[in-house]
Parts: C-alpha cells; structure tokens; sequence
C-alpha cells in the first residue's frame, strides 16, 4: 500500500496536469494540483528545518570536527527565523493599517531585507565568482590537444574566443572583402549557428523525447523506481 | 558494442490491459478534440453564446434613433473544449504513447530488444566498488530543483539503483539535498533500496540531509563535504545551473571518479569536461530502463526510438521540400506539403 498510493496519486495528478494543458475546462484541476503540491512542500520545509537542526545538533553534541560552524549555521538560522516570523522593521500594509504584521518581508527597510541585501547576496556572489577559475581550470584540461577531436575542439574554441573579442577584428580585419566570411568574427558567427545550433537542436530533440517517454513510464506505472523498486 | 537482452514471452497481465485502456482513453480524448475542432474555426479562441439587446435612448428625438441606438452584445464566453493552438503537441504525445505502449506489448511477448551501450550506467558498479574497496562514501547529489522537475524524478530512479548497488556492497551514500521534499523522496528511495537489497539495517535517515534552498548555500556545503570527506565516487543526476562546474572540478580535484547526468544543455559542455562520464539529454532519462533491463522499461526505449526516427525522417523530409522549392518555386504542391509539415511540428 506504500508504493500503490503514491503511484496512483502521481497517475492521476499527472494525467490531471496534462489534461489541464491541452482542456481549457480542466485548468482548475490542474491549478488544484499545482496547489497540493505547494502545501505539500510547505508542510516537507518542517521536516527540512528539523533535519538540519538535528544534523548540526548531533554534530555539536559529539564535538565533531568544526563544530563551531554548527553554531554559527544554528544561530544564522534562528535569528533569520525570527526576524522572517516576528516581522522586524516592517511597517503594517497601508490597506491595512490596524493591523501589525500586514507589511511584506520584502519591504523596504525591513530586517529581512537587510539580511538578504547585505549578507546573502555577498556571500553568494562571492561563491558565484568562484566559478571563473574553475571555468578557467576546466578550459586547460578540456583544450589540451591530445588526439584528433580534442585538436578540433581548440581550434574551433579559439575561432570563437578571439572572434568574440576585438582581438580577432585585428587579427584578420585587413582580409579582403572576397575573403569576408574568413574573418574571425565570421567564421565564430558561423560556427555558432550552424555547428553549434544543429548539435543543441539534436540534444534538444532527443531531451524531449526522453521527457515524454519518462512521463509515459511513470504514468502507465511501468517505472516505480523512484518508489524504491519494481514491485508495488 | 551492443548488448540484447533476451527476454522470455509472458501472458500480458490485467496490470497492462489497464495501460491499454488508459492509452485508448487518450486516444478517444484525442479523437474528440479533433473531431470537436473540425466542426469549427479552429482560429476563433470563444464559441459566444450571444444575445443582442438594443436599448434606446427615450429622450432621443426620432431622427437621431439610428444613430443613438446602444447595440450592446452580452456574450456569455463558452470556453472550448480544446485547445486547438496545442493540437501538434497532443499529436506528437499520442505517436509516442503509441509507440511506447506497442513497443513494451513486444517486449513482454518476447521480442528481444537491442539497445545501444551506455559507457556512463556500464560504469555504476564499478564506480560503486571503488568506493567500497577505498573505505569511501559515495556522494549522490539529486540536483538543485525540486519534485515538480522531471530531472528530479529521473535522478531519484538512478538513485534508486545506485543505492540498492551501495546496499549490495555495504558502502556508504551520501545524499544532500536542496529541497526538503526531495529529501522525504530520496529517503523513501533509498529506503525501499536497501529493503530490496535484503539490507534493511544499513539504512541510515541522516546520510540523505536537507541543506537550504538556496542555490549556492547549497554549493558551499556541499563542496565542502567533498573537500573534507573526500568521497571515492560522485554522482550529479538532476537538474544543475551554474554550480555545476562548482561540482565537477571540486569531484576532480579530489580524485573521485564522477558520472553526471542532466537534460540542461547548457551545463553538459560542463560536465563533459570535468567527469568521468557522462549521461546526455536522452541517455539520463534512459539510465532507469536501461539499469532496470525489465522488458516494460526496455520498450518504452524502442518507443522513444521509434519517436526519435520519425523526426529525422521529417526533417529530412523538410530539408528536401525545402532544397526544391528554392530550384522550383513554382512547385505548390511542395509548399502545401511544406505548409502541413510545418503544422505538425508545431510550427
């Protein structure tokens, strides 16, 4: 009964999403679902913050390596909670002005807000950044020029690289007008919508038919492996 | 190299006559809608129920009634049936059940199906048996979006098989998650896994953790898991952004040996570079079926297969009608034809 109800619950829920899709009339069932699903989530976010909070407990407890961190995640995440729930600097709604907590925490000169200008945006950022050096780390190991393909895909990533860049207009600017569609900045134009796009378009293709044959798969019931297992 | 997996002829079951009458509800649905759509304008979005009321000025004077009078129409909009600008959509999704559904009544009647070998799901068990024999854990990261995602649910069905593999050779998984929903699903897999694996008391709750929803908060603790725990074997199956490469390169720098799956186009260059292995586009919603090797799951292959041919008969159709309509404009039949292909592709 584990494994039944949950697949007879996506069977139809899926099939109801897919109705919606294409019955005007059905669309409400399709928004029903759509609203199950984010009470659902809602009510898994509890289960969410007690796992973490056990998770960080546990590892206090035993004095696990960088435990100090544990505090630091535990604290950051109770006074985010309270601020979030108690509404810290936020004004009532002006439509509703008797009322305390009516204003957003998207508010202007909110707590929250502050929170999520000044100390979630940096630190995200500063792990966004991060990701030009592995770009960089990846490039040199990708481009290295060991057999035939990976000869052709440096060639073909320079043509790109310097033809996006004013480097490639000096390079090869001075090319005769007959000879146009050698410059680099032709050539990288070219390379990036007729190779480029003819293989995305061949991966797209064959994504969409992998989306709908694992659709069908759950659907029919023929795939339960996300259930655990074969058997229901 | 091709493998073919011989499978014995059974009876079709009630469980699959159930699927027929659910792929002939669809079709009978279609049926409707086209015959709904051929009775009509397909162009005009609201059937009115119209009712015309004049209403006229009384303070009018007579000669200026024609000009003053108020025609209102008071239509009751009557939504339709179908939505017929989706009619290719609904075309394309019958063809492949179609194909999906005639293609795993084969397999089950014993028609051995073929299919091509996958280097990235060859390579799960032995990925899994580094693990074990360095002493390591295996990191299983489900992506970054959440249940309502196909990827996610295709992740979840490789974590299924991966786990039940890490059961069979006791070696320890890892799953952090950044959806809490995704956490009580990948539980539940991983779960059922290691009950299937007959190893019921390996399994441990607090190895599959929710993290937080966001993005890269998510990134810092997982890559520092990995830098700290040092895990023998990565696996990114779901959908990835940005942290992608985050990943990757962090799985390289360690030494575990990655298999990476996606249907995210742009972050596959990514993945290609920086693992071992990788599954692309198709081959990711594949893995389940073809690490299953149940004929059901098998056939749904060949349906998707089948799907596969019939696009690339039509584009070089449409490359060919194409060619010949620039040597011959004057060619109307093969501008019609033209006309209809681009109609069935949703043009």
């Amino acid at each position: 009964m584990k494994r039944i109800i949950p697949m007879w619950i996506a069977i139809i829920g899926g099939f109801a999403m897919m109705l919606s899709s294409f019955v005007p009339l059905a669309e409400s069932a399709g928004e029903m679902f759509a609203d199950v699903f984010n009470v659902v989530a809602a009510i898994a976010f509890v289960l969410g913050a007690g796992s973490l909070a056990k998770q960080h407990l546990e590892k206090l407890s035993r004095r696990d390596a960088g435990w100090g961190y544990s505090i630091i995640t535990l604290g950051s995440f109770l006074i985010t909670l309270f601020i979030g729930l108690g509404k810290i600097g936020i004004h009532p709604n002006e439509q509703f002005p008797q009322a305390a907590y009516s204003g957003s925490n998207e508010m202007e000169g909110s707590a929250f807000g502050w929170i999520y200008e000044y100390m979630i945006t940096p630190l995200t950022s500063t792990m966004f950044a991060l990701l030009a050096f592995f770009v960089a780390s990846a490039a040199f190991r990708a481009f290295r020029a060991k057999n035939t393909e990976a000869i052709l895909l440096l060639v073909t990533a320079f043509i790109v690289l310097l033809g996006r860049t004013f480097a490639g207009v000096v390079l090869t600017g001075w090319f005769p007008d007959w000879a146009s569609g050698l410059r680099l900045e032709n050539l990288s134009i070219y390379v990036m919508q007729v190779f480029n796009t003819a293989g995305n378009r061949a991966i797209m293709i064959g994504i969409a038919l992998g989306v709908a044959a694992t659709g069908l798969r759950i659907l029919f019931g023929i795939d339960r492996s996300w259930l655990g297992g074969g058997d229901a | 190299m091709r493998i073919t997996h011989k499978i014995p002829r059974r009876i079709v079951t009630n469980q699959s006559c159930k699927r027929v009458a659910a792929f002939v509800f669809m079709l009978m649905c279609c049926a409707g809608a086209f015959a709904f759509e051929t009775r009509g304008d397909g162009s005009a979005p609201i059937a009115p129920t119209a009712r015309i009321v004049v209403a006229q000025n009384t303070s009018t004077p007579p000669q200026e009634s024609a000009t003053s009078t108020l025609v209102a129409v008071s239509a009751t909009p009557a939504r339709p049936l179908f939505n017929s600008e989706k009619t290719a959509l609904l075309l394309w999704i019958v063809f492949i059940g179609a194909a999906v559904t005639v293609s795993v009544w084969l397999a089950k009647s014993g028609r051995p199906i073929r299919i091509r070998r996958i280097a990235a799901l060859e390579a799960v068990d032995n990925a899994v048996g580094r693990a074990t024999e360095m002493g390591r854990s295996i990191l299983f990261v489900p992506g970054i979006q959440d249940m309502d995602n196909i990827q996610t649910v295709a992740g979840l069905t490789m974590l299924g098989r991966v786990a039940k593999t890490a059961a069979e050779y006791d070696a320890t998984i890892e799953v952090p998650t950044c959806r809490s929903l995704v956490m009580e699903a990948a539980r539940d897999t991983v779960r059922a896994s290691y009950l299937s694996a007959g190893r019921a008391d390996g399994f441990s709750a607090d190895r599959i953790t929710y993290i937080t929803d966001d993005q890269f908060g998510y990134v810092a603790h997982v890559v520092g898991s990995m830098v700290r725990e040092k895990p023998a074997t990565c696996f990114y199956m779901g959908c990835f952004f940005a942290e992608s490469l985050i990943f990757a390169e962090t799985g390289n720098a360690i030494g575990a040996i990655q298999i990476a799956g996606t249907a995210e186009s742009s972050q596959l260059p990514f993945f290609v570079a920086a693992c071992d292995y990788t599954l692309i586009g198709e081959e990711f919603f594949a893995a389940s079926a073809y690490l299953s090797g149940e004929p059901a799951q098998l056939g749904t292959l060949r349906g998707q297969d089948v799907g596969k041919f019939a696009v690339v008969v039509l584009i070089a159709l449409g490359v060919l009608a194409s060619t010949i309509l620039v040597m011959a404009p004057s060619a109307a039949a093969v501008g019609w034809f033209l006309d209809v292909l681009q109609k069935v592709l949703g043009g």
